[in-house]
């Protein structure tokens, strides 16, 4: 079955959703990330940090050319929210004040490794705040397509792109399957409704264990 | 003293080589009249220091799109496709900082620091060249301060004597890089009397902005 691109991105937002705690402080990526408050159950309220500078994002109510998110778009503040500078933001980042930093992924490994930042003479985007947050936010997850457009595995033993972060990764989720990082490797925590085994191993390069 | 500024007063101080620190974050907070009295002043070979290059049209994008910059210190340049194109064809060089370091290095550069340890970019491409200290078991890099000649700021109001408010998430890099650079110009949208501003609600004082564009 072929899945229209947006309903992947929908069935990868709804599991990292699952992550989530009442009351945590999370960091979005741009991309499938900032789709996540879309499918948090009622109960369950997060505190969204900006790193442009302020905690609280909120939904848009009013477009303010002077408040933006980490992508640059207009956004809005909610109540209890607060604005900061740049340091200030960082130092929450870096000092584990961040419970979970959910970002996109070109390719993670079986060593928790993220690479996403430059294609070697194709992309240069540059970090931007990326690496402060993977390695300073307690948990990261990986939001991602399982495969690359031309449908080879993102999920490889050893990534081959300059990375991100070295040994950061928790949790890759794709709209196959849920992995999570051990020091033993990847374990397969889940696969996604309506996908088998056989897809997820064919679909990654990488080896993991069968919880 | 009055600090307030014309853009024609301006226009002599800006020189060819300058290293120039610009707030700002994807163009917001950004001051677009500062980045137009650099273009006019026909200043080149900046060295130019700011969070990422936004887009061609918005931020110090014209500068990199008019080729002013000759070595940039940035955390992000994918929205600006020319930044890339640049730095590919060898016209730019290009030093990708993680936005975090980048915030550190400034303030350190502008409190008297011979540096910061940060975990950020160990075991990357970023940690290349670098030393490295072991501190409590863990891995830091010894990321070094950055200062400028010249930092062009913009805030949302500021009194007289150069004491500045911020607005929303326009405040980003702007109170860091007041610190940091020997000469401190910021533009703001309303300036007002000595006093109108609470001192409780001043973000950065007055004692670090030498100029005011209105």
């Amino acid at each position: 079955m072929v899945e229209s691109s947006n309903n992947v991105k929908g069935i990868i937002a709804k599991r990292v959703a699952r992550e989530m705690n009442d009351g945590d402080v999370i960091n979005l990526g741009i991309g499938i990330p900032t789709l996540v408050p879309n499918y948090l159950p009622k109960d369950v309220n997060v505190i969204l940090q900006s790193e442009n500078g302020f905690i609280g994002l909120g939904p848009l109510s009013e477009v303010d050319p002077d408040l933006v998110n980490a992508g640059g778009q207009p956004t809005g503040i909610n109540p209890g929210g607060a604005f900061f500078d740049s340091l200030f933001s960082f130092q929450l980042i870096r000092g584990g004040h961040v419970d979970v930093t959910v970002l996109g992924g070109l390719e993670v490994d079986a060593c928790g490794n993220l690479a996403n930042w430059v294609i070697p003479g194709k992309m240069v985007a540059g970090m931007g705040g990326a690496m402060d947050l993977v390695t300073g936010a307690k948990k990261v997850i990986v939001a991602m397509e399982h495969c690359s457009k031309k449908g080879s595995s993102k999920i490889l033993e050893e990534c081959r792109l300059p990375l991100t972060g070295k040994g950061v990764v928790d949790l890759i989720v794709t709209e196959l399957a849920v992995f999570s990082v051990t020091d033993e490797g990847l374990v397969l925590e889940e696969i996604q409704e309506g996908v088998n085994l056989e897809t997820v191993l064919d679909k990654t390069e990488a080896k993991f264990k069968i919880r | 003293m009055d600090k307030t500024i014309l853009v024609d007063e301006l226009l002599p101080i800006f020189k060819d080589g300058l290293t120039i620190m610009i707030g700002g974050f994807m163009g917001v907070g950004t001051s677009a009249k500062l980045v137009a009295a650099l273009m006019e002043s026909n200043v080149k070979d900046i060295t130019l220091i700011v969070s990422d290059t936004a887009t061609p049209e918005k931020g110090v994008g014209p500068l990199i799109v008019n080729s002013r910059v000759r070595k940039l210190i940035v955390s992000h340049i994918g929205t600006n496709p020319e930044t890339g194109k640049q730095m590919i064809a060898g016209d730019i060089e290009v030093e990708l900082v993680p936005q975090g370091t980048l915030a550190e290095r400034i303030r350190s550069g502008g409190s008297g620091l011979g540096g910061i340890l940060t975990p950020t970019g160990v075991g990357t491409s970023v940690a290349e060249g670098k030393e490295i200290i072991r501190v409590d078991g863990r891995d830091y890099l010894l990321e070094t301060p950055l200062r400028a000649d010249v930092a062009l700021l913009k805030a949302k109001k500021a009194d007289k004597s150069g004491n500045l408010v911020y607005n929303r998430s326009a405040r980003n890099f702007n109170p860091i890089m007041a610190l940091a650079a020997d000469l401190v110009i910021a533009e703001v949208d309303e300036i007002v009397e000595i006093g109108e501003i609470d001192p409780e609600d001043v973000v950065t004082t007055g004692i670090l902005v030498d100029k005011i564009l209105v």
